[in-house]
């Protein structure tokens, strides 16, 4: 026994506590017994039943044995359940009739009747039985023992409550029998006794708990009722039940905060509505916090001092069933909701206080949870700290910024006040912390204490986050905190640490394609870029901000301002050039050839125009607009003749651009679309078609590897193209939105010309578009005259004069005044000489350019025709008269035709259905001086 | 009710977001964003046996001081992310699983458009006026 004599203390709240059962009558019996009492008390488990349905539980029982004493009783209506004794127990090992008579009977009468006054009915008797001291007596009574006699005198019915303890100190199978038999009964009784007065107490608690309506109720003293039932609970280590009580009181208090935000307000509640004057955090190291507890029960507890010390008991239970995540979980929503409550009780609370407060608590709560799990568990268990390291850090941030600590400057002497008056609340360190290096309270009173220091704690508690985040897949939450480590680089003008924190956070909204963070990161990337120096970058940055319609008119128009104060600023310079992509600037919309087959003769002039959209808030001068060239001389000339023009007049010379996908995720536009072209390969030798079939020109863009890092803002892959071939337009002031560039050129070599780059240039800066597609090509030509004669109706009737139409298409040459066109007669078909013809002159589009006179000049071989002067590429058209003689009707298909023997030649090349087309070579004779020409005019005759 | 309202292709990228007020609307891009990591990890941490159930409401993603979050996930991996004030505590779970199942056939009806994208963003007015309906009003 646990030295009975001294006086009990009145609560002890230690888990050294147990259930209270007194002892009674021969205190030298129990003396001896007591060592093998609690040793064989907690070993076997007992049942314990429940009331209201509640599942039964296996229970290892305890007990503190003290002596019996009438004070020890609870008087009526004391709600103490921790000092009620449960069991009382009576020791005798009387085994002599007249001793019990004398005695024994009196003492137990008297304890009883005290008992009997206390309404206490959890008691039993204990005999004693040995053997030794049996045999010594004479007068036995065997018919009736004294244990009878016992339960005879004052076991009224109850029989049970008189057990025989045999021979307890032998080591005998007798011995080991009555014991179970003792220790059966002693384990039934304390549960039933448990089960009672709990259950009476619970009964109790809960009439309290419906009187809460009633104006005097107080929810400090009902929380010291519910309480002591918890600590019982714990005290038998049901601590789930005990866990049970503490969250039934904090769901109590919860919702009568909410009532009192609705509106219906208790009284009570008012005192907890005071403004808070400290703020010196959770206090988890102890199982109980009695400075708190006696706040409460004296009813001077503050909002944040009951939650403190209901979360400390709540997170002690829970680390008492090894939950210690759920800690970190509930010690979240403490957080969160306390400051909730405040603002919803409208508590006055001193700008920084509840910070501070979170601050500690939340380190508080991790080094607690530290305690108890060791490096693998806590590591494995991120997930669930990684919330109060965030929280942490955010709020130490929220210090640093109020106390003036991020300034470039320092603290001014407000903040200093501030911060004072902040430290002011912390009070003294508690002493069970005192001596540990990094205790909540030492590191933010240390943070708060100069720049440099919170700059560590707060760049430590940062990357520790950045870094569990980052270890558990977080990697948005990783980013947003590093974000907020950017912003603290640039308030501390270190803006070279910044970027990469604004460039990981933006490389991340790009490819989820989130517009306002995009918008948001950039624009503080911007100003990193610009105290940085990146020029480039920077000018960069600043186009995208300039086109970007989450911004502000004014914002936009700032940034399209830099560029363009930039592009005039460094005119003088001309060596460097900022090469920056188009899209953000403008979206080149459609192209326009005109002619509209996009295909001219050589010395023909040939407009693009282009409608480009313009992004910016403002209108852009720019010096030039450049639209590179590719020229290649193809093999094929069938696309260059003036006939394959009159045969492809489809398209309207109009190219869409297709509207660029805004900024979606990367995944989708990061690969540009297909670019397909048909291809035609021919046999060089006859030109005929060997293969056909699909290419995509950009294979190399699509197959590429998909680089993790590349970054989708740089301007690298932006290659200025510089070739001797150039489209130019100067001088162009783009408006917002629509406008139209019209460039002009005159055609030089042939061949085909590929627009390949856009460029437009405003000083050294220069928007490029690198790539134009659908595929822009234009065509320029050079063509030979040629003479192409045709009759007016279906097949030439011999006998008739009938009209021939004569097509003369000059090509490159120009005919002049005096050039002539000599056609060598056949006898079988001479041209009919009249004094008037007249010819035509059209200009490549067919458009009727003038008329002339024609002068027919005929001999027996040679017909002269004298040409009207016309310019290059243009059609000459006349209609002669001939008449077919008939005498050589054999050979009217060939020989009679207006040519020489190389018509039979080319007769195969070129047949044609129903018509049989001969090509003969006629020369132009400019007068006497044909040769100095050289035209060869190439005509083809039609019977 | 909710302040913000946010439906996130599989790919992760807004097909609509919504928040009163306004002013704020940066804010709530950032938290919707940043609870994607949460719906994430759920969604692998349920793995199949959250296709087994059926269950596709995933809970509270994560408390803040002044807002809770809430995540959704259709079977076709759209997920839906609620931001609810956290000041209004008489929001329970059934009210938030009862608005998601509302946003889920107004988006369901929005995907039976044959004029819809699917991955389009979504400009439907319906859909915006049921967003709306489950909005507080702020005055």
């Amino acid at each position: 026994m646990d030295a009975p004599e001294e006086p009990l203390p009145p609560v002890i709240y230690t888990m050294e506590n147990k259930p209270i059962v007194t002892c009674a009558g021969d205190q030298n019996l129990f003396t001896s017994i007591y060592p093998t009492l609690s040793q064989q008390l907690p070993r076997e488990p007992m049942e314990w039943r429940r009331s209201y349905g509640r599942a039964p539980k296996m229970i290892h029982l305890e007990s503190n044995f003290v002596q019996f004493k009438e004070e020890l009783l609870p008087k009526e209506g004391n709600k103490a359940l921790l000092t009620f004794p449960f069991l009382h127990i009576y020791w005798t090992e009387c085994c002599d009739t007249e001793v019990y008579k004398a005695t024994v009977k009196d003492d137990l009468t008297k304890w009883q009747n005290v008992l009997k006054a206390h309404s206490s009915v959890d008691w039993l008797i204990v005999v004693v039985e040995n053997d030794a001291k049996k045999k010594n007596k004479t007068n036995i009574l065997p018919r009736t023992s004294i244990v009878d006699k016992i339960r005879n005198d004052f076991c009224n019915k109850q029989s049970d409550r008189c057990v025989v303890l045999t021979d307890p100190l032998k080591d005998s199978s007798r011995t080991q029998e009555s014991w179970n038999t003792f220790l059966t009964k002693l384990r039934t009784l304390l549960l039933m006794s448990f089960t009672k007065n709990l259950g009476k107490f619970e009964d109790d608690m809960r009439t309290l708990r419906e009187k809460r309506t009633e104006p005097g109720w107080s929810f400090c003293e009902y929380f010291m009722v519910q309480e002591e039932l918890a600590f019982v609970f714990e005290m038998l280590q049901q601590f789930e039940d005990a866990l049970v009580q503490y969250d039934e009181l904090d769901a109590l208090f919860s919702q009568y905060v909410v009532n009192f935000g609705a509106g219906d307000g208790a009284n009570w509640l008012t005192f907890f509505c005071q403004p808070v004057k400290s703020w010196n955090g959770l206090i988890l190291r102890k199982p109980i916090d009695m400075e708190k507890r006696e706040l409460i029960q004296r009813q001077e507890a503050t909002l944040l001092d009951l939650r403190s010390y209901l979360f400390a008991r709540q997170c002690t239970l829970l680390l008492f069933l090894q939950r210690p995540w759920e800690v970190a979980q509930r010690a979240l929503e403490l957080l969160h909701s306390c400051v909730q409550e405040l603002k919803l009780l409208e508590v006055s609370v001193p700008p920084g206080a509840l910070d501070c407060w979170v601050f500690l608590s939340c380190l508080e709560v991790l080094q607690r949870i530290e305690g108890c799990c060791d490096r693998a568990q806590m590591d494995s268990n991120i997930a669930h700290t990684v919330g109060l390291w965030s929280y942490a850090t955010e709020k130490l941030k929220a210090l640093g910024y109020l106390c003036g600590l991020v300034s470039e400057k320092g603290p001014d002497s407000e903040d200093l006040n501030r911060t004072v008056d902040l430290l002011a609340g912390l009070g003294a360190e508690r002493p069970e912390t005192a001596n540990t290096a990094q205790s909540p309270y030492k590191k933010l009173k240390e943070a708060l204490s100069s720049v440099e220091a919170f700059e560590k704690h707060y760049l430590d508690l940062s990357h520790a986050t950045i870094e569990m985040y980052t270890s558990i897949g977080r990697i948005r939450s990783a980013k947003f905190v590093g974000k907020d480590l950017a912003e603290f680089y640039m308030r501390k003008k270190s803006p070279q640490k910044a970027e990469s924190y604004l460039q990981g956070a933006l490389k991340n909204y790009l490819a989820e394609g989130w517009a306002l963070p995009i918008t948001h990161t950039r624009k503080q990337l911007a100003e990193c870029q610009k105290h940085l120096g990146q020029i480039e970058n920077y000018l960069q940055t600043s186009s995208l901000l300039a086109g970007d319609h989450h911004l502000t008119e004014e914002e936009r128009t700032y940034f399209c301002q830099e560029i363009l104060n930039f592009a005039s600023q460094h005119t003088d310079s001309p060596g460097h050039k900022v090469v920056l992509p188009m899209h953000s600037f403008a979206h080149l919309r459609d192209l326009r050839f005109t002619p509209a087959n996009a295909v001219v003769h050589v010395g023909g002039v040939l407009s693009v125009e282009i409608t480009v959209c313009s992004q910016m808030p403002i209108p852009v001068r720019v010096e030039q607009i450049t639209i590179s060239v590719h020229f290649s001389v193809e093999k094929n000339s069938y696309r260059k003749t003036a006939e394959w023009l009159t045969k492809h007049k489809t398209s309207n010379g109009i190219i869409n651009f297709p509207a660029e996908t805004l900024p979606f995720p990367a995944s989708q536009n990061s690969l540009p679309a297909l670019e397909l072209y048909e291809m035609f390969e021919r046999s060089p030798s006859d030109n005929s078609l060997n293969t056909t079939g699909i290419i995509c020109k950009n294979v190399h863009m699509l197959l590429r590897r998909q680089e993790s890092g590349a970054a989708l803002d740089s301007p690298s892959g932006v290659a200025l193209e510089d070739g001797p071939h150039v489209l130019q337009c100067g001088d162009v002031t783009l408006a917002p939105g629509a406008n139209t560039v019209t460039f002009r050129t005159q055609a030089k070599e042939p061949g085909t010309y590929t627009l390949r780059q856009l460029c437009a240039s405003a000083g050294p800066v220069c928007f490029v578009l690198p790539h134009l597609y659908p595929l822009a090509q234009y065509d320029v030509y050079s063509q030979e005259p040629q003479l192409h004669v045709e009759p007016l109706a279906d097949s030439l009737l011999a006998g008739i004069p009938q009209k021939v139409k004569f097509t003369v298409t000059t090509g490159h040459y120009t005919v002049k005044n005096g050039d002539s066109l000599q056609l060598s007669n056949v006898e079988a078909m001479p041209v009919l000489c009249h004094a008037e013809n007249r010819a035509v002159i059209y200009s490549n589009a067919r458009e009727k350019a003038s008329e002339a006179s024609l002068r027919v000049q005929s001999s027996d071989k040679v017909t002269s025709i004298s040409l009207p002067a016309a310019p290059a590429y243009h059609v000459i058209e006349f209609e002669l008269e001939v008449l077919s003689l008939p005498s050589a009707p054999a050979t009217a298909g060939e020989s009679s035709a207006l040519g020489v023997t190389e018509a039979q030649r080319k007769h195969k090349d070129t047949p044609k259905a129903g018509h049989c087309m001969a090509t003969t070579d006629h020369k132009v004779r400019r007068g006497w001086d044909c040769s100095a020409c050289g035209g060869g005019l190439r005509s083809s005759c039609l019977f | 009710m909710a302040v913000c309202v946010a439906v996130i292709a599989k790919e992760n990228y807004p097909l609509y977001i919504r928040s009163v007020p306004t002013e704020n609307e940066l804010k709530f891009h950032y938290m919707v964003h940043t609870s994607l990591d949460v719906v994430d990890e759920k969604i692998s941490a349920m793995g199949k046996a959250l296709v087994d159930q059926r269950e596709l409401y995933l809970g509270l993603l994560y408390p803040t001081e002044d807002y809770k979050v809430y995540g959704y996930v259709t079977n076709s991996k759209v997920k839906f992310v609620m931001v609810v004030d956290s000041s209004n505590p008489a929001l329970r779970d059934n009210e938030i699983r009862s608005m998601f199942r509302k946003l889920h056939n107004s988006y369901t009806d929005v995907m039976c458009n044959p004029f819809y994208n699917p991955g389009d963003r979504i400009q439907s007015r319906a859909f915006d006026s049921m967003v709306t309906s489950m909005m507080i009003q702020v005055c």
